[in-house]
């Protein structure tokens, strides 16, 4: 990202950022879960411009698993894309941060999202919508939980991405083993049979995660399976 | 001139994708045959995009086009296009703060004979408990094109409800104004027809003194016309649930002492197939039904 080498914000300043953040114990599993995807996308992926960031050539980053964003504002905080001090009144009445993150409360964030579900559908329009634009430099990103899988919205979506062949798009899985019924064969296979291709890593390995990440494109979408501990 | 309201709807849009390059039309199978036939797929490549039977997908694609910029347009049938991915309308647009037109073909009960599956009568009064929908009934087929074709300017959140019951003229609607078709004596009873009730609503009013209000936009609701009516009984006769705007209604005259009958589609499972004219019998919304409710209320 472009505010990456300025920051004066390390990976560690970011855990530190996220413990003021309290109140929303029961999502912390979710907020640990997508750190290091997280900050790894905002560190070394995304190209994003802090001083503008809904720049038509920006990286589009959708976290469609909404639950728990400590990681996320600790991160875009850290990255100059918020400001600081407004996660201390994450929750407040008059503060931009819930515990769920609205877009229109805060111009880096697309789209706001804590109802699960939504973000791969979005995320295929708005590469039909570059497509259509003629504009080949940004990639889309869209964040999504393995339980949230569960949602039939996302197979809609992944269905539709394989067969458009939308190298743009790259759909991250955060795997905590936490859906109910479990993906027999793997989550990487279900989106292979759509016509995706895929990478399983180390959800916690930084090179790891920025090596799939920036994978040169193959003319289809792309899904990488970030394998966490265990909820 | 259009025929049907979705021969209206299909030039509208043909016309919004020629004079708008942001237009784009979304679909989930149902009128791709329709767009394919007149050839406006070969006409604008790649700004019809058919989702297949994919209602939650059709709603979050066209979201992610409005999030690029552009003026999506989605249409199915009626239960398909709101019902079945409610949510995906309620976050993807109201939450997005993002603007498109939603176009349903069926109305109530076009089709009976397919069962309640293919019904919807929930349709206006769900899209109004999304903040600033304009909604458009209308009641002829030159009216659809005229709403359809103001539908598609501006960046609004636009539902638009089309249906083969049609009134059996046109009138010179005015988008968000209701049209006075006739006035009655001062301070006369009020009958709001909307969309395709008009013509059976004039048939059962024909001999009352009255004053017949037409409504082709129920939301924002047309309070001005209805309060220089000077009315303090008001009949609503709405071509869905019955009593959808009626909280609206009552709004516009909550400083005057008034009765309200609404009269509508009963919120029943009607577990009967045959043609829409069964249907409107059975619901009271016939011209002698109509009459025996009104009269009944005003004598």
């Amino acid at each position: 990202m472009a505010a990456s080498k300025s920051s004066e914000y390390t990976y560690q300043d970011v855990e530190k950022l996220m413990t003021v953040m309290t109140g929303d114990e029961k999502h912390s599993f979710s907020a640990t879960s997508t750190l290091d995807v997280i900050w790894t996308l905002y560190d070394s992926v995304l190209n994003i411009d802090p001083s503008d960031p809904q720049g038509p050539d920006r990286d589009r980053f959708l976290l469609s698993k909404g639950h728990g964003p400590m990681a996320y504002y600790a991160v875009l905080a850290a990255k100059g894309l918020i400001d600081v001090d407004e996660l201390e009144g994450w929750g407040k009445f008059d503060s931009k941060l819930g515990y769920h993150p609205d877009g229109e409360l805060i111009p880096a964030v697309e789209i706001g999202t804590g109802s699960l579900g939504h973000g791969l559908g979005i995320g295929v329009g708005m590469v039909a919508g570059l497509r259509l634009r003629k504009n080949s430099k940004p990639r889309v990103f869209c964040l999504l939980g393995d339980a949230e899988l569960d949602e039939g919205s996302n197979h809609e979506a992944i269905a539709l991405a394989g067969r458009l062949g939308m190298e743009e798009l790259t759909a991250i899985v955060i795997d905590n083993n936490s859906s109910s019924h479990g993906w027999p064969g793997g989550i990487a296979t279900r989106f292979e049979n759509e016509g995706w291709s895929s990478s399983t890593i180390d959800g916690r390995d930084h090179e790891d995660i920025k090596t799939a990440l920036t994978q040169s494109r193959s003319g289809k979408p792309h899904v990488v399976v970030a394998k966490v501990e265990e909820k | 001139m259009a025929t049907t309201m979705r021969d209206a709807f299909i030039e509208s849009t043909g016309k919004m994708l020629e004079t708008n390059p942001d237009a784009v039309v979304v679909l989930a199978d149902i009128g791709a045959s329709q767009f394919r036939d007149v050839g406006l797929y070969d006409k604008f490549p790649g700004r019809i995009i058919n989702c297949g039977i994919r209602e939650q997908l059709m709603v979050g694609v066209a979201a992610g086009l409005a999030k690029e910029g552009f003026r999506p347009l989605l249409h199915s049938y009626t239960p398909f296009l709101l019902e079945r991915p409610y949510e995906q309308i309620k976050i993807d647009f109201a939450h997005l703060g993002l603007g498109g037109i939603f176009v349903s073909v069926g109305g109530s009960f076009d089709a009976p004979i397919s069962g309640r599956t293919h019904q919807a009568p929930g349709d206006v009064g769900l899209m109004k408990l999304l903040p600033y929908f304009q909604i458009h009934v209308p009641g002829h087929a030159d009216e659809a094109a005229v709403l359809l074709d103001d539908a598609t300017v501006g960046d609004g959140r636009v539902y638009v409800r089309l249906t083969e019951d049609s009134n059996a003229e046109s009138r010179p609607v005015v988008p968000g104004k209701f049209h006075i078709e006739r006035q009655g004596s001062s301070a006369a009873p009020a009958i709001i027809a909307i969309g395709p009730m008009l013509d059976r609503v004039l048939e059962a009013t024909s001999e009352m003194d009255v004053t017949v209000l037409y409504a082709t936009t129920v939301m924002p609701f047309d309070s001005w016309t209805l309060r220089d009516t000077g009315a303090s009984e008001v009949v609503l006769v709405e071509p869905y649930l019955l009593g959808t705007s009626a909280a609206e209604l009552s709004g516009a005259l909550h400083d005057r002492p008034h009765r309200l009958l609404s009269l509508g589609v009963r919120n029943m499972e009607l577990r009967n197939y045959g043609k829409l004219e069964d249907h409107i019998e059975a619901h009271g919304l016939d011209a002698d039904s109509l009459r025996d409710s009104i009269s009944g209320f005003l004598s």
